[in-house]
C-alpha cells in the first residue's frame, strides 16, 4: 500500500513533446512508471521513442489507453486549461509541475474542481512518488527507497535533501508528495497527512513546511486530534524577511500566521517535534520513530 | 510586484475610480508646473517610495514628512526641492531609508471621514476577499489587533464574481447611507473589476475618504500585481525596471533569477526556493548571516549560472560564497561548468564552498577538481555551512 500512486497507475503526460515533458517522461519510464500516453494538441499520431503514443486530447488518450493519472508540463499560459482538460476527461489524479501559473487562474481551476472526484497536486511542485513502484514527477528517483515514512512537502529540492538524508540512514519512504510552492494549489498539507494516517504502509510522517499561509497549522491541528503515528516537521525560512517573496509565490510572510515562529508554536502545541537544522532531518525523523 | 502610488493612480483612473487630480514630477520646476495646472487648493506633495508610513517619515537631511500640504505652487516647489534626491526613512523602510526620485503633486480635498478598502486573494479559502473598515487612514494591522470587530470581510465566488448588491451591502457595513452608499458601492465594483482584469495580488485604498460635497475619493492607493501573470500585462511588466532599487536585484531580474538582496556576509547560490531558505537558515544557525536569497531554479542554463555567480562576486559585502545544489531537473555538471566559466572571467576574491548532490553530482565534482580552481567541496549540508562560515571569518 501507499498513497495516491502505485504499480497500477497509468500515466498520460500532457506537453510530452516539449523539452521538459520529453525528458521527464523518459525518466519516469526508466523508473518503471507506466507512462501509457502523451498529449500535445496537433501532434496526435506521433510516438515518443517509438513506444508512447501521442494524442491530440486527454479524452482521446484516456479512451485509447485507459490512463488514470496525468503529469502536466504545459507552459504557464496554457497550464490551467490543461488541468481542466484532464479533469473533464475524468482523470482521477492530476500532477501539475508547471511553475508560474497566474494565481487567479488557479483560483478559477479550483472552483471548477470543487465537488469533483479529481485530485490535483501542485502546481509548481516536484510531483509524487511511491518508491520502487511509480514516480509521477521530476524528482531524482535514485535517492528514494521503499519503507515506512510518508513525506509531504511544500518544496522541491528541499524534499530531495530530506529524502536523501532518510535513505542515507536506511529509512525508506511509503510515498513522497510535493504539494507545490504556490499560494493557491490543489491537495494541501492537512489532506496528505490525513491520507498517510489512513495508509497501512505508512508508519510515520515527515512534514517539510515553509513560511507563508496557514497550512502547517491546519495539518498540526488534524494530527493532534486524529493521528497517533509518529511525526516530525522541518520549517524553512526562519531567516526570511517579511514581505519579500522567497522564490515560491507562496513563500512570503504577509501576516503573523505565515512566520516560522507561528508555525513552530502550532507544531509544538500539537506535540509534533520540530527539527531545527536542515542538516538533521534524517536524524530527527529517526528520533521521532524511536 | 508593488508599484508606486502615481502608477497605481494612473491605472485605477482608467476604471473610473474617483481620484483627486494630480501628476507625477521629478524636478522642483516640474512640481511647480503640475501645481499651477491644478485648480483647487490646498495641494499635497507626496514622496514616491515603495513603503508606507510616509507621512510620519523623516528625511536623512532632517526635513520632516514624506507627505506635505502646500497652499500654492511656490510652496510646492520649495517642498519638492527639499524632498527630491533625499532619502526618506519611515517605520517600514529600515534605518537606511529609500531614495526619493519622484513626487506626486495632487489636489487635497477636505476629508470628512476616512475608510479602509482592500481586495486580495485569500489563499486558505482560495478566492478573492474584500476587506473593509470604517476606521481608515491608520495602520490597518493595528485596527485588526485592537478592534477586530471593526474589520469587515466578504469572500467572492470567482465563478459568479462580485454583484452590485454585495457591494452595496459592503458599503452599508462601512456606515455609508444615501447617495454615498451608491457611490461607494460603485467604487467597490470598479475596484473588483480592476483587480481581476489586471491580475492584481493586492489593492489597498487607505484611506478611501468621504470628502466635501458628499463625494468619495481615493486618497492613497497601494497596488501589487501577481508576478506570474505579468506575461499577459506587458504595460505593467514594463514598470518593473524602474521599481527595483537594489542594483543586485536589477541584474538578477535581467538574468531571470530569483534573487532577494539581504545584508549578511555569505553569498548563496542554491537551486530551489525551499532549499535556498533552508541553506540561509543553517548559515544563521552557524552564527553567520546570508548576503542574499538566490534560487537558480530548476531549468537554469549555463549562462544564468555564470550571471548568478557574477552577481555574488560583485557584492562587496560577500566574504565567502556557498553553492548548494541538489540536482533534480538541474544537472550538477551544468552548475560546475557555469562556475568554471564564471571564474575564468574574473578571479574569485573570496573563498568558495560547494556542495553538489543529486543528478550528475560526480561529474560536477570532477569538473571542479580538474579546473584547478580554489574551490572547497563539502559532502553534506552541515559540513558545507560550517566551511562557508569558517571561510568568511578567515577572509573577514
Amino acid at each position: 500500500m501507499s498513497i495516491l500512486v502505485d504499480r497500477s497507475t497509468r500515466v498520460v503526460v500532457q506537453g510530452i513533446t516539449g523539452k521538459a515533458g520529453t525528458f521527464h517522461a523518459r525518466a519516469c519510464l526508466d523508473y518503471g512508471t507506466s507512462v501509457v500516453a502523451g498529449v500535445t494538441p496537433g501532434r496526435g499520431g506521433q510516438k515518443l521513442d517509438e513506444r508512447v503514443p501521442v494524442f491530440d486530447s486527454v479524452a482521446e488518450a484516456k479512451e485509447a489507453t485507459g490512463c488514470n493519472a496525468s503529469l502536466i508540463f504545459v507552459p504557464a499560459p496554457g497550464a490551467a486549461d490543461a488541468i481542466l482538460e484532464a479533469a473533464a476527461a475524468g482523470i482521477g489524479l492530476i500532477v501539475c509541475i508547471t511553475e508560474g501559473i497566474p494565481t487567479i487562474d488557479m483560483v478559477r481551476v479550483l472552483a471548477c474542481l470543487e465537488g469533483k472526484e479529481t485530485r490535483l497536486i501542485g502546481p509548481n511542485c516536484p510531483g509524487v512518488i511511491t518508491p520502487a513502484e511509480c514516480k509521477i514527477g521530476i524528482m531524482p528517483g535514485y535517492i528514494h527507497r521503499p519503507g515506512p515514512v510518508g513525506v509531504v512537502s511544500r518544496s522541491g529540492t528541499l524534499t530531495y535533501e530530506a529524502v536523501w538524508q532518510l535513505s542515507q540512514r536506511g529509512i525508506g519512504q511509503s510515498s513522497c508528495v510535493g504539494i507545490g510552492g504556490d499560494p493557491v494549489h490543489g491537495l494541501g498539507l492537512r489532506e496528505v497527512v490525513e491520507m498517510f494516517e489512513g495508509d497501512p504502509a505508512t508508519e510515520a510522517i515527515l512534514i517539510i513546511g515553509e513560511i507563508g499561509g496557514f497550512e502547517e497549522q491546519e495539518a498540526a491541528a488534524f494530527w493532534k486530534t486524529s493521528s497517533r503515528k509518529p511525526i516530525a516537521a522541518f520549517l524553512a525560512g526562519a531567516t526570511a524577511p517579511p514581505g519579500r517573496r522567497m522564490g515560491h509565490a507562496g513563500a512570503v510572510i504577509t501576516g503573523a500566521a505565515g512566520t516560522v515562529k507561528a508555525k513552530m508554536e502550532a507544531f509544538e502545541a500539537a506535540g509534533i517535534p520540530v527539527i531545527l537544522s536542515p542538516a538533521e532531518i534524517g536524524s530527527g525523523m529517526a528520533r521521532a520513530m524511536a | 510586484m508593488n508599484v508606486f502610488e502615481y502608477q497605481a493612480r494612473d491605472l485605477l483612473a482608467r476604471y473610473g475610480l474617483p481620484i483627486p487630480p494630480g501628476h507625477v514630477a521629478s524636478s522642483p520646476e516640474e512640481a511647480r508646473q503640475v501645481a499651477e495646472g491644478l485648480t483647487k487648493r490646498p495641494l499635497v506633495v507626496k514622496a514616491q517610495i515603495l513603503a508606507g508610513g510616509r507621512g510620519k517619515g523623516r528625511f536623512l537631511s532632517g526635513f520632516t514628512g514624506g507627505v506635505r500640504l502646500c497652499g500654492d505652487p511656490a510652496q510646492v516647489e520649495g517642498v519638492a526641492r527639499a524632498m527630491l534626491g533625499g532619502v526618506l526613512v519611515t517605520a517600514q523602510t529600515g534605518p537606511e531609508g529609500r531614495p526619493v526620485n519622484r513626487l506626486l503633486v495632487a489636489e487635497a480635498p477636505q476629508i470628512v471621514r476616512e475608510l479602509y478598502l482592500a481586495i486580495l486573494i485569500d489563499r486558505e479559502r482560495r478566492c478573492p476577499a474584500l476587506v473593509g473598515s470604517s476606521r481608515g487612514g491608520v495602520d490597518i494591522e493595528e485596527v485588526a489587533r485592537k478592534n477586530p470587530e471593526e474589520i469587515y470581510r466578504i469572500w467572492i465566488d470567482p465563478q459568479s464574481g462580485l454583484w452590485p448588491y454585495q457591494a452595496r451591502g459592503f458599503a452599508a457595513r462601512l456606515g455609508l447611507r444615501g447617495s454615498l452608499l451608491n457611490r461607494a458601492a460603485d467604487v467597490v465594483v470598479r475596484l473588483y473589476r480592476f483587480f481581476c482584469e489586471n491580475d492584481a495580488s493586492l489593492v489597498e485604498i487607505n484611506p478611501l475618504a468621504v470628502v466635501e460635497d458628499e463625494e468619495i475619493a481615493v486618497i492613497d492607493a497601494k497596488v501589487g500585481f501577481d508576478e506570474n501573470a505579468l506575461f499577459r500585462h506587458p504595460e505593467i511588466a514594463g514598470y518593473r525596471e524602474e521599481l527595483i532599487e537594489d542594483t543586485r536585484e536589477a541584474e538578477a531580474m535581467k538574468a531571470r533569477l530569483n534573487y532577494v538582496g539581504l545584508s549578511g556576509e555569505i553569498g548563496c547560490m542554491v537551486n530551489g526556493a525551499g532549499l535556498a531558505m533552508a541553506t540561509m537558515d543553517i548559515l544563521q544557525r552557524c552564527g553567520a548571516e546570508p548576503a542574499n536569497f538566490l534560487d537558480v531554479g530548476g531549468g537554469a542554463d549555463q549562462d544564468q549560472v555564470v550571471k548568478a555567480f557574477g552577481i555574488l562576486m560583485a557584492d562587496p559585502k560577500v566574504r565567502s560564497i556557498l553553492v548548494h545544489i541538489f540536482g533534480g531537473i538541474m544537472r550538477c555538471d551544468l552548475i560546475a561548468r557555469g562556475m568554471v566559466e564564471a571564474l575564468s572571467h574574473a578571479k574569485p576574491k573570496v573563498p568558495i564552498v560547494v556542495r553538489l548532490q543529486g543528478t550528475n553530482f560526480e561529474e560536477g565534482k570532477e569538473i571542479l577538481q580538474r579546473s584547478g580552481l580554489p574551490i572547497r567541496t563539502a559532502d553534506d549540508l552541515a559540513d558545507a555551512a560550517e566551511q562557508a562560515v569558517a571561510a568568511a571569518r578567515e577572509a573577514g
